[in-house]
């Protein structure tokens, strides 16, 4: 009796929460699974009256177009995996460089926000709220027509013989390695070896002594003046400097020698940097503000001065704020970096769509760039959160 | 560097008032750092307000904008139609001036954000030279007008605000369909205007706008998804909002560009404004979705266990009790999300809409200005940063401001 009253009370599958979750995702995998499949269907069929069914085989095949800059050779003679490898160093290196500008910009008008004079704290104020209110397309497409305003390369802007800005983008001059550079390299390396050795010595020390110290600028200067030393003995053994700087010089038609910038180039490196490094700016300055005041207050009454309270107190703590949004103003640059394609930079996505344009596969290339983008991203993500977590306090 | 100050300013205990000059001595030239940063800066100043008030009284291309304001805010869309653009400005402005008049608060702070907006917009619409087109002059009757009903939406009395409560919200519910359907129109008196017509600032807003709300469904399913403890559906939502946040808008809008005509039978006959919509909307719909699961995530487990013990069920939970207290918390960054689709919305350029970024790049290649030296891009690109940013800005401080109460009504 009592057996046969507990199974009629037992709880029917269609009542047990763990069945109806069970079922619901059955249920739910399946319809996302029919609903890509009709998608998937559809395309291949369209595809195939097309004759357009996607397929890989053409990333052998010769591109044909030119690419307006590389930093490996390139021809229109190579195949399009190689032009779409173009396009992929092209965006990494106006990422990195624009990472690198736009931290160092954002951390300098982050602490202007905080500076104790007034203009110089409002004039940052004013130009975050600038900028970030501002689309960055309209503000690279500026930049843009912008360089384009400058007048004719045999007119350049002269700046002092080290940059010529023209419309073609600037000129500037850039060092060069000479042939004894050889000779200077185990200076190098000596410098570069005494620094760190004088580095960790230096460290062990403060921390067998138990209170802070400077260690990073003299090693610093201790490499600069074993490579300066090193540097004016090559030119005594030898008669020539190492290193010597390339000028542009203008020819005919256009310069020769030294580094030329392209508008393109310039244009989205400016962009992105000025429009980055105002939300960076933010985090920065947010991320100061939110450490606790006693903490600036007890180092004070500990004696340590404005700028050891700043680097050894206050920024530290600071850190650990500022790096979970910094690294989204960086997947953002990343991100952001595809609107070259507005200004003919031949980043990813611009070499992507001309790729497109010519072969018609719109779903491997589609594919490829979405890729890209994602590892770009996650490669970002993964470095920044290693970073992270060797700054996060450790509770003791 | 003693040029730092770390204090946040707010717990700072008031100060005895000082003079001009001391304030001057205090804030400008307290040591000699700072004196020479002010000087330096107080050059830089100078020169960058000359020359831009020299630009802004010597440039030659300002009569493009003026005869292109048209264009600027509606793009092609039919000169004997634009009564309908303008009633769908009247539409917003006497909601919002109603929900402000309702409700105070919160909506108050954006009605009147977008009032002060209507209200410098019609000063320069009577600034224009008489000479000027007659849209101009009608905009700035709707501002007028605009502003007009926002003051009597503040006015209303008590008794209206309560029996007005629940027209106002299904006001807003219907305003989208209402807005596309009069947009579109439906033939006789209101004849359909296809959206390849539509442009400017009408359609940077509508776009951001659409990404709002048709993505918010989509993006409160995907944070409940998220949130959720089954394991498939999770990974499911996990996978598309990893997804769409680690590539550009560029690429989701391409794509759709491409592949919706591919994956929908008969697709070849979406149009380009179609497919940006779907674009824009997959692309926030991620986004919503995370700021919704920090806004759910913020609810104390408390309020989930109480409802749950009142005999709510799962359902009931989330609908009456989860979702209006997380939307409540993250609409500062509900404000943000909008101001950020707001300016991204210029990237349809580059899939060929003429949004009021690519309406700006019509006018400045239009033939009447080439021999204008240096052309009028200047110009034109100055006037709709302008835009960009008065609109941006006005949302950011009400964004602002909005969290400011927020706050207060916590402590």
């Amino acid at each position: 009796m009592a057996t046969e009253a507990r199974q009629r009370t037992a709880t029917p599958f269609y009542r047990d929460s763990r069945s109806i979750a069970s079922i619901l995702q059955v249920g739910f995998a399946i319809a996302v699974m029919v609903g890509l499949w009709l998608l998937y269907t559809n395309m291949m069929d369209g595809l195939r009256r097309a004759n357009l069914l996607p397929s890989f085989a053409f990333l052998t095949q010769p591109a044909g177009f030119p690419i307006a800059e590389s930093v490996i050779p390139y021809d229109p003679t190579m195949n399009y995996g190689q032009a779409f490898i173009v396009g992929v160093i092209n965006t990494l290196r106006v990422a990195v460089t624009g990472i690198i500008l736009a931290t160092i910009l954002g951390l300098f008008l982050g602490i202007c926000r905080l500076s104790n004079n007034w203009l110089l704290r409002n004039a940052a104020l004013v130009y975050v709220e600038i900028v970030r209110n501002v689309p960055l397309l309209l503000q690279l497409i500026f930049w843009f027509l912008l360089t384009k305003a400058f007048p004719r390369v045999q007119e350049s802007i002269n700046l002092g013989g080290l940059i010529y800005l023209h419309n073609r983008g600037l000129t500037m001059a850039w060092p060069e390695a000479h042939a004894s550079f050889t000779e200077w390299t185990p200076w190098l390396w000596a410098g570069l070896l005494l620094g760190v050795a004088y580095y960790v010595a230096r460290r062990i020390q403060f921390v067998r002594r138990d209170r802070p110290g400077i260690a990073l600028p003299w090693a610093l200067l201790l490499v600069a003046g074993t490579a300066l030393a090193g540097f004016v003995a090559t030119r005594l053994q030898t008669g020539d400097w190492p290193v010597v700087l390339n000028l542009p010089e203008l020819q005919r038609f256009n310069f020769t020698g030294g580094l030329a910038v392209t508008a393109s180039f310039a244009a989205l490196l400016i962009g992105l940097v000025i429009y980055t490094a105002a939300f960076i700016s933010e985090v920065v300055r947010s991320g100061i503000q939110a450490v606790n005041k006693g903490q600036r207050e007890a180092a004070r009454a500990l004696g340590l001065t404005n700028g050891q309270t700043l680097r050894l107190v206050i920024f530290p703590q600071a850190l650990r704020i500022i790096i979970p949004p910094l690294t989204s103003q960086y997947l953002n640059l990343a991100k952001n970096s595809s609107l070259a394609v507005a200004i003919a930079y031949p980043d990813l996505f611009y070499v992507g769509s001309t790729i497109n344009n010519q072969t018609g596969q719109a779903v491997p290339v589609i594919l490829m760039l979405m890729g890209s983008y994602l590892v770009l991203s996650l490669l970002t993500s993964l470095v920044m959160n290693w970073y992270n977590r060797r700054i996060q306090l450790v509770e003791r | 560097m003693a040029s730092t100050d770390l204090s946040t300013g707010r717990t700072r205990p008031a100060r005895p008032s000082i003079d001009a000059l001391g304030w001057l001595r205090e804030n400008l030239f307290s040591s000699w750092l700072n004196t020479l940063i002010s000087l330096v800066l107080l050059w830089m100043i100078y020169e960058l307000v000359s020359g831009l008030a020299g630009f802004i009284f010597h440039a030659q291309g300002w009569s493009a904008v003026a005869s292109n304001l048209k264009l600027l805010l509606t793009w092609t869309y039919p000169p004997d139609q634009l009564w309908r653009p303008q009633l769908v400005f009247g539409l917003l402005a006497l909601l919002l001036g109603l929900s402000a008049g309702v409700w105070r608060g919160i909506t108050l702070v954006l009605a009147t954000g977008f009032g002060a907006l209507c209200l410098i917009a019609a000063l320069l619409a009577l600034a224009l030279p008489a000479t000027a087109n007659q849209v101009a002059l009608q905009a700035w009757q709707m501002c007028l007008a605009a502003a007009a009903l926002v003051l009597a939406g503040y006015g209303g009395s008590t008794a209206a605000r309560e029996r007005l409560r629940w027209p106002v919200v299904i006001a807003w519910v219907l305003l989208y369909p209402t807005v596309i359907l009069i947009l579109r129109g439906v033939g006789g008196a209101m004849p359909v205007v296809g959206s390849n017509l539509w442009g400017g600032l009408m359609l940077t807003v509508l776009l951001s706008a659409s990404g709002i709300v048709l993505s918010f469904p989509l993006g409160v399913l995907l944070a409940l998804g998220r949130r959720g403890n089954l394991p498939v559906i999770r990974w499911f939502c996990v996978a598309y909002i990893e997804l769409i946040r680690g590539v550009p808008l560029v690429t989701v809008l391409y794509m759709a560009s491409l592949m919706l005509p591919l994956f929908l039978p008969g697709g070849e006959n979406i149009d380009q404004l179609v497919r940006a919509t779907v674009a824009v909307t997959l692309f926030s719909a991620a986004y919503l979705a995370e700021i919704l699961r920090g806004g759910l995530q913020a609810i104390p487990k408390g309020q989930a266990e109480a409802a749950r013990a009142l005999g709510l069920n799962m359902f009931q939970t989330t609908l009456l009790i989860m979702l209006p207290q997380a939307l409540r918390a993250v609409i500062p960054v509900l404000v943000s999300h909008f101001i950020s689709l707001f300016k991204d919305t210029s990237l349809v350029v580059i899939v060929g809409l003429a949004d009021l970024l690519g309406a700006a790049q019509g006018i400045v290649g239009q033939p009447q200005w080439l021999g204008t030296p240096g052309g009028v891009w200047r110009e034109t690109f100055l006037v709709i940063a302008v835009i960009y940013w008065a609109l941006s800005f006005t949302m950011s401080r009400s964004a602002r401001q909005i969290e400011l109460e927020l706050n207060i009504g916590k402590q």
